[in-house]
């Protein structure tokens, strides 16, 4: 069948500098990729490039056989591409009901999720609904910041770098929302630095390093050592 | 490299000689038409220097032109010094009220600096109409002869020989134009030196300025102070032609900061030729169009929009990027290092 | 009882400077724009209001009715062929092009209307007063105020419970993060202009009803606007009101002392709020 999320040679600058170097990558519909690699290693970048944040100079990324590689980032989330940004970015002059409902601001996709879904997804949600949206701790905004994603019922959702910051029993109570998700028909791709929670996430998992993609394949056809090489860019004999 | 500067150099002394001789060479008429060419410039340089380089907005630098007339005036008719005694005194008194003007205008920022300005410059403008010694509300007028009688007119009447009045032209133009090539020189010195590399680095990002050392808050000030010095030496001078003063043409916001904002960006802000370019284009335009009254205006206007939208740097701007020519640049060659001995290849 | 009659005079002059910051409390709060053009905008509103109702007769309360959608359609298309361009982090280019445009209307008023005084006239309303307490209140300057406090209100109801003022704020915020939301701030700009020459239309309508206008007043009336807007602090509507409320005091005051000293003491209260207060009384947290 012909994947969900297509994306081939992609390549994207910063002004004269290249950030991505033709990278590949597929997404069935219902599965989730992880992304990993080191600081700078271009995953973010793969991320902006795919919602139109950032600037694709070359390549192209299909959605469903469509092709929306250069469409604006408003566009990019109306036909069903949702981000989870790098750094939460929660608005501050909104609460956290308003932060959630402002996800569906411009489209609420008849899906699945709702406010109250949403809401039961992460309980502390309808609790600080009143709250100002940066109040709450690192973790709970990231909560926030999913449901805000998940409120546009997207066909795929981008997480970037979800456990940046946070302490592991607060990623762990974070991934644990990830089987309800996959549930509700949501194809995912995960940017991730912490590589154990990547791995026990992702059907297929790619290793980025300086704009390139230099391992792909099942986390469990993976070794140990293979990744190291891929993530660090070290041979190890 | 040097062919070139050498002759830019050549050029530009022949121009500012030819400029010189005009009182000698040209009809009145002219010399009157370029005084007023030269306020506007000196004004514009001032408020370049300010706004494109100090990244100070400012819409107040009419107070500093209606301070430096009215406290030339106030020398002049109740102290009874020269006008040109009267002239240094209106730049100082306007450098003097920069001091409380800024305390109050430098804990703003962006936009509410520029109307901050803008509302101090109005109250300068309504206290001074409470002066009644200078006529209030309705201002005053320099005492017949005053110009005639400035220390040089006499001197210049024989020169050229030509009437008094002729003579207090020449003398007040000499005045504008020097004026105008000391600030020229003054502004690329300054920005050539240390403190206007460090002018240019808050320009660009403040808070990595600070922590290279630099206090942008002196530096600015100092700018802030300099300029006022000088839109107040302009404002006296100029007020010596207009010979009459009232509060609102001395602070009006239009003549002396909307048709200075105007000139700078069209010219070119942050360039030191944009002035220049600027005040020819203006002086053209209302020469084109001196019959059509408000149209003028109008597209004074749509020629500043248009500018701002598809050519921010302006003319001169446009000038630069489309040809490479660059005259008084200002980058910054870095210093040059200390020689050392022979160095020794790696092992 | 004079003071208090002063006071009370001062209250309900804010509620007109309330009414001229208001807009561009607006705009200024939610795209940091300094639209210089907006005391030139209230006139023009002023003119367009004149016109409607000298050609169909029409009293100006109900002429204004028509003039807001064009204001709104005016301001919408402003900001999107003309200020959306040039909106960003510098803060001089929306500066100098609403500069330009203040100069291009006020000129093209006046070659329309040339410098001749021009007044709305509302009828009999205009000299009637009405007696609260000690106090005798015009008539028209406390419908003013009521409106300021009524527009105040339905913006603030606009902005705190409605989708459309959750997508002004978030776009405030966070442009950039707003557009991952399927926000499009060109969009989300246009409405608020609109909406901001809408309450411009409703203030052009007291102004000139109060008073004589001509093309060339514009500028004092924006300084007002914003010595109003900063007092209040970004961001917060009734800190517009209390803003304006402030000036309006300010000046009856001084007014009342020296007529000449009116607009100085508007200053001068200006100068001293932002001595103690740099970021006026109601700021924003997050700025």
């Amino acid at each position: 069948m012909t994947a969900l999320l297509e994306i081939t040679g992609l390549t994207a600058h910063y002004g004269d500098f290249q950030a991505l170097f033709g990278v590949d990558l597929t997404l069935e519909v219902g599965r989730t990729v992880a992304i990993i690699g080191a600081n700078g290693a271009g995953k973010t970048t793969l991320m902006r490039a795919i919602t139109g944040v950032a600037k694709v100079t070359a390549g192209s990324v299909l959605l469903a056989g469509e092709d929306v590689t250069r469409a604006a980032a408003p566009d990019i989330l109306m036909r069903g591409i949702a981000m989870v940004p790098e750094g939460r970015r929660l608005f501050p002059s909104l609460t956290v009901e308003e932060n959630l409902l402002i996800g569906a601001h411009a489209r609420s996709g008849n899906g699945y999720w709702t406010l109250e879904k949403v809401q039961r997804l992460f309980p502390i949600l309808k609790e600080r609904a009143r709250s100002p949206g940066t109040a709450l701790s690192g973790g709970q905004q990231q909560m926030v910041a999913i449901g805000r994603a998940l409120m546009s019922n997207p066909r795929v959702l981008l997480c970037d770098e979800l456990s940046l910051g946070l302490a592991p029993v607060v990623i762990k109570e974070i991934y644990a929302a990830f089987p309800q998700i996959k549930e509700s028909g949501t194809s995912i791709i995960v940017v991730e630095q912490d590589i154990g929670q990547a791995l026990r996430v992702a059907d297929h998992v790619h290793c980025m390093m300086e704009g390139r993609i230099t391992l792909s394949g099942r986390p469990a056809d993976l070794s140990r050592e293979a990744i190291h090489d891929a993530y660090f860019g070290v041979s190890h004999a | 490299m040097t062919l070139s500067r050498n002759f830019g150099l050549g050029a530009a002394f022949v121009a500012l000689a030819i400029l010189y001789a005009m009182p000698a060479i040209a009809p009145r008429a002219i010399v009157q038409d370029l005084f007023g060419i030269l306020t506007l410039l000196v004004l514009a340089m001032n408020w370049n220097m300010l706004a494109g380089f100090a990244g100070l907005v400012s819409v107040g630098q009419q107070a500093f032109v209606g301070i430096g007339a009215y406290a030339m005036f106030a020398a002049i008719i109740l102290v009874g010094l020269d006008p040109l005694v009267g002239v240094l005194i209106g730049g100082v008194a306007a450098a003097v009220f920069a001091i409380p003007m800024a305390f109050f205008a430098f804990r703003l920022n962006g936009a509410y600096f520029a109307i901050g300005t803008w509302v101090v410059a109005d109250i300068a403008r309504l206290a001074i109409s409470q002066w009644k010694a200078l006529g209030g509300g309705t201002g005053t007028s320099l005492p017949k002869g005053t110009a005639r009688d400035m220390l040089g007119v006499e001197q210049i009447k024989e020169l050229l020989d030509v009437s008094s009045a002729a003579a207090a032209d020449a003398l007040t133009y000499w005045l504008m134009l020097s004026l105008a090539v000391a600030m020229l020189v003054a502004s690329y010195v300054f920005l050539r030196s240390r403190m206007g590399l460090g002018l240019q680095a808050i320009r660009d990002n403040e808070n990595a300025a600070r922590s290279v050392g630099v206090d942008p808050v002196r530096l600015k000030a100092a700018v802030f102070l300099l300029t006022a010095f000088g839109t107040g030496l302009c404002g006296a001078i100029a007020f010596i032609q207009i010979t009459r003063v009232t509060p609102d043409a001395a602070f009006s916001v239009i003549d002396w900061t909307a048709f200075v904002i105007f000139i700078t960006v069209i010219g070119g802000i942050g360039t030191l030729p944009g002035p220049v370019v600027g005040v020819i284009v203006f002086y053209a335009l209302q020469r084109l169009l001196a019959d059509y009254g408000t149209v003028y205006l109008i597209v004074l206007g749509l020629i500043g929009i248009a500018v701002m939208i598809f050519a921010r740097r302006g003319l001169w701007g446009l000038f630069t990027d489309r040809t490479g020519i660059e005259l008084l640049p200002l980058r910054h060659r870095p210093p040059r290092a200390a020689t050392t001995p022979t160095s020794r290849r790696p092992a | 009882m004079i003071l208090v009659d002063t006071l009370a005079q001062g209250l309900l002059l804010g509620g007109l400077y309330a009414l001229f910051a208001a807009g561009l409390s607006l705009v200024f709060g939610i795209m940091r724009l300094v639209n210089l053009a907006h005391g030139d905008l209230i006139i023009l509103g002023a003119y367009l209001i004149l016109t409607i109702t000298s050609a169909t007769g029409l009293h100006p309360f109900v002429a204004v009715f028509l003039a807001a959608p064009a204001m709104f359609a005016l301001g919408w298309l402003l900001q999107t062929h003309l200020l959306n361009r040039v909106l960003g982090t510098d803060i001089l280019p929306p500066l100098l092009v609403t500069f330009g445009l203040s100069v291009v209307i006020q000129n093209a008023l006046l070659e329309g209307f040339t410098a001749d005084s021009q007044k709305l006239t509302a009828g009999p309303i205009e000299a009637q007063a009405m007696h609260i307490g000690p106090v005798t209140l015009g008539v028209m300057p406390v419908l003013t105020f009521a409106s300021a406090v009524a527009v105040i209100f339905v913006l603030n109801q606009i902005f705190y419970r409605t989708a459309l003022g959750r997508a002004f704020r978030a776009t405030s915020d966070d442009a950039v993060t707003a557009q991952l939301m399927g926000i499009r701030p060109q969009r989300v700009f246009a409405m608020a202009t609109g909406l901001a020459l809408v309450v411009a239309t409703i203030a052009a309508l007291y102004l000139g009803t109060r008073a004589n206008f001509d093309p060339s007043i514009g500028p004092a009336r924006l300084l007002y606007a914003f010595e109003a807007v900063i007092i209040g602090g970004l961001g917060s509507l009734w800190g517009t009101l209390a803003g304006g409320i402030v000036i309006g005091v300010a000046q009856a005051v001084g007014a009342s002392i020296n007529p000449e000293w009116q607009i100085l003491s508007g200053h001068i209260a200006f100068v001293i709020v932002l001595l103690l207060r740099p970021r006026g009384l109601f700021p924003r947290a997050n700025d």
